[in-house]
């Protein structure tokens, strides 16, 4: 037995001890807690998200404003540069992106802004901005969700102060619950990091005022697709 | 951290005194407070979500083995180690140990109360590693070598120009007293200690069974670059954070930021599952997770197990009357409020923290906000009857208490004695009509008069009236 066999073993004993359970008992906790563990239920899903899809990019809109991400809508994957270009010379900031190596962003046809300088990769302290692709969007706390993956690291979305997210229309979710039973059907098992980002970085730790980019993005742009396809 | 925590109430007398530390404490009222109830009057299910909360710990701790053991075998089979701590020495050691197989020099941490109950930052200096704290509010303290003021503001007791002051001694740059230029000076220090760490430590607001994930609750997102960018990550947690599902981490986290600052959710909530994957161009190539006990599984089953819902919101605390006049380092360990009057005494013992379940006027708001439904004010009359049992009060109280205790459970005795007292200081106050000095209640007299009664107690008035009505 290595030390941290007998550790754990001292502290799972000592729970045993204090449950006591009888034969029947533990058999019924252990169904119970299979069942939670491998067959988990929702809670209760607060009635606000629950609308049809146009309810809920309004609601994601309106959500995601509240806690100051700016939030654009264009029509196709192609429109992204563009916008994309447009936010940087909103905020005076170079045109230059780092964007994730994911092949629908590959393909949404960056060349159409020759003044934007693109490179696919990761993000390292020198960029100044970073867009990546989210895996959903849940309307009732404007909350975007990212899974990190080969094709889309996750520092892109932490380390520039800029960080720019591409949500197709079609996976704004109600709830966290159901972008989350997406995740199970489209990956079995979540990946290394699952990030659920609600706005810019913010602290209230000098005086409890509320100060943008304290150690994440000061800004958060989301910029959602109704027509993600590639071409 | 050495406990001061008997020392409660002459801390308490100079937190009155000291003008910064009430003026960075009124901010909470009309910050936390309101947005708390603001942010559960826009979600009409908020009190639904508390009852599933409560529930939801109470089944996980009630079948903590079966919980734990399902998770260390989803972290494993995510590629992290999970490592089992009894004490804090334990946990002490074994993170030492990472991060010197790490062959770290510096660590950077995100916020973790378990590595402040366990004095981390201490026990990792002297083994020649430095450990940087990244959240802003905890940077401010390590820099001014304070334990935290509060669960979720650690520096909440400091105002802006304390900051000013501070940042101008440390970063040798010019003085500046605007928020967003302190702000930018700690993100631009903080940036390179994150490219430079060798280890990032984090804490876990929850851990889930299911997935073998640690979840992180931020707003800076100084916990996602803590265990991005370094190549070993360390989680240290309590046994009592892991649940079962990612959907009872959901109803946790309606409840917890809402709770905490009013807000809808926080910036940033994290999910982890082992090191980096094959293909991954960031994340660490090492995820440990090292389990805490350190007295938890003497709580359960105990009094005191409904104390082990605590999510670290500190809404009793926002709440607290005593809390928002003598502020956080009165309470003198790393746990304050109303829940540190509960945990400090099970930490460093009843002893040297009697102090702290007094600190209450028992006037339930704590249990009134508190996402998990803790009754606090219970738990803390359970510490009182312990300390009155071991005799750790004064021999005057304690028999005032008895005296008191005595009649109170005889009622018939207990009208008599009133009315005598009511009838003697209605006698003696009819002239002046108050009290400004009484014997045995100097301490309620010092700063008020005591109003002279009319004479007659309420149980008196009461049947008279019945009387006069029939």
């Amino acid at each position: 037995m290595s030390d941290n066999e007998r550790r754990r073993a001292a502290i799972l004993g000592r729970l045993r001890d204090v449950y006591r359970r009888s034969p029947e008992d533990e058999a019924v906790a252990i169904a119970t807690v299979e069942q939670r563990v491998f067959h988990p239920a929702p809670n209760l899903i607060p009635a606000r998200g629950q609308l049809d899809l146009a309810g809920r990019i309004e609601l994601f809109t309106t959500m995601a404003r509240n806690v100051q991400a700016e939030v654009d809508r264009v029509s196709r994957l192609a429109d992204v540069p563009a916008a994309a270009s447009a936010f940087l010379r909103r905020h005076n900031l170079p045109q230059k992106l780092v964007v994730a190596p994911d092949p629908v962003l590959q393909g949404a046809g960056f060349a159409s802004q020759p003044l934007l300088r693109v490179r696919f990769g990761d993000a390292d302290e020198h960029d100044q901005a970073g867009l990546t692709l989210a895996f959903a969007g849940v309307a009732e706390t404007g909350t975007l969700m990212l899974c990190s993956a080969a094709e889309r690291p996750t520092l892109l979305a932490f380390l520039p102060e800029n960080s720019l997210v591409v949500l197709p229309t079609a996976r704004v979710f109600g709830a966290y619950e159901q972008a989350w039973r997406e995740l199970r059907r489209e990956l079995g098992s979540p990946p290394r990091s699952v990030n659920f980002i609600t706005g810019p970085s913010r602290t209230g730790d000098i005086a409890q005022r509320l100060e943008l980019g304290a150690h994440g993005p000061r800004r958060l742009a989301v910029l959602l697709v109704d027509d993600f396809q590639a071409g | 951290m050495q406990p001061t925590s008997l020392a409660f109430q002459s801390k308490a007398s100079s937190a009155l005194a000291d003008p910064n530390l009430q003026a960075a404490l009124g901010g909470i009222k009309t910050g936390w407070q309101r947005g708390r109830i603001l942010a559960a009057e826009r979600l009409p299910e908020f009190e639904q979500l508390r009852d599933q909360a409560r529930d939801i710990k109470n089944h996980a701790l009630a079948n903590l083995d079966f919980y734990l053991e399902a998770f260390e075998a989803r972290v494993l089979d995510a590629g992290g180690q999970v490592h089992w701590a009894r004490d804090a020495a334990e946990a002490r050691r074994i993170v030492q140990e990472i991060c010197e197989g790490a062959g770290a020099r510096t660590v950077t941490k995100s916020k973790s109360m378990i590595a402040e109950e366990i004095g981390l930052n201490d026990h990792l200096e002297a083994a020649g590693i430095t450990p940087v704290e990244t959240d802003l509010g905890e940077y401010i303290i390590q820099l001014r070598k304070e334990p935290p003021s509060h669960l979720v503001g650690p520096a909440v007791h400091l105002t802006k120009d304390q900051v000013a002051d501070l940042f101008e001694q440390t970063h040798g740059l010019p003085r500046t007293d605007d928020p967003t230029e302190l702000v930018g000076q700690a993100r631009t220090v903080l940036r390179q200690k994150y490219l430079a760490a060798d280890v990032g430590i984090t804490g876990a607001n929850f851990l889930i069974a299911e997935t073998g994930s640690a979840i992180t609750v931020t707003n800076e997102g100084n916990a996602e670059l803590t265990q991005g960018l370094p190549k070993v990550h360390v989680v240290i947690a309590s046994l009592e954070k892991v649940i079962p599902s990612m959907e009872d981490a959901f109803t946790l986290l309606r409840v917890l930021a809402r709770s905490a600052t009013g807000q809808e959710f926080s910036a940033y909530t994290t999910v982890m599952t082992g090191p980096k994957r094959k293909g991954d161009l960031d994340g660490p190539e090492q995820f440990h997770v090292v389990l805490l006990d350190n007295g938890r599984t003497g709580m359960i089953g105990s009094k005191f197990q409904d104390m082990l819902r605590c999510i670290r919101c500190g809404a009793c605390m926002n709440n607290c009357p005593v809390y928002l006049a003598a502020g956080g380092h009165a309470y003198g360990w790393v746990y304050v409020g109303p829940m540190g009057s509960v945990l400090t005494p099970q930490f460093v013992g009843i002893e040297s923290a009697h102090t702290l379940p007094n600190a209450s006027t028992f006037c339930g708001r704590c249990e009134e906000v508190c996402p998990v439904r803790i009754p606090l004010p219970n738990l803390m009359r359970h510490w009182r009857e312990e300390q009155f049992k071991r005799q750790l009060v004064p021999s005057t109280v304690r028999q005032g208490l008895g005296t008191w205790g005595f009649l109170a459970r005889r009622p018939a005795l207990y009208r008599l004695a009133t009315r005598v007292a009511m009838g003697v200081l209605g006698r003696l106050g009819r002239k002046r009509g108050r009290f400004a000095s009484l014997p045995l209640a100097k301490g309620w007299t010092v700063s008020r008069d005591l109003p002279a009664p009319e004479g007659k107690t309420f149980m008196q008035q009461w049947r008279q009236r019945q009387r006069s009505r029939s």
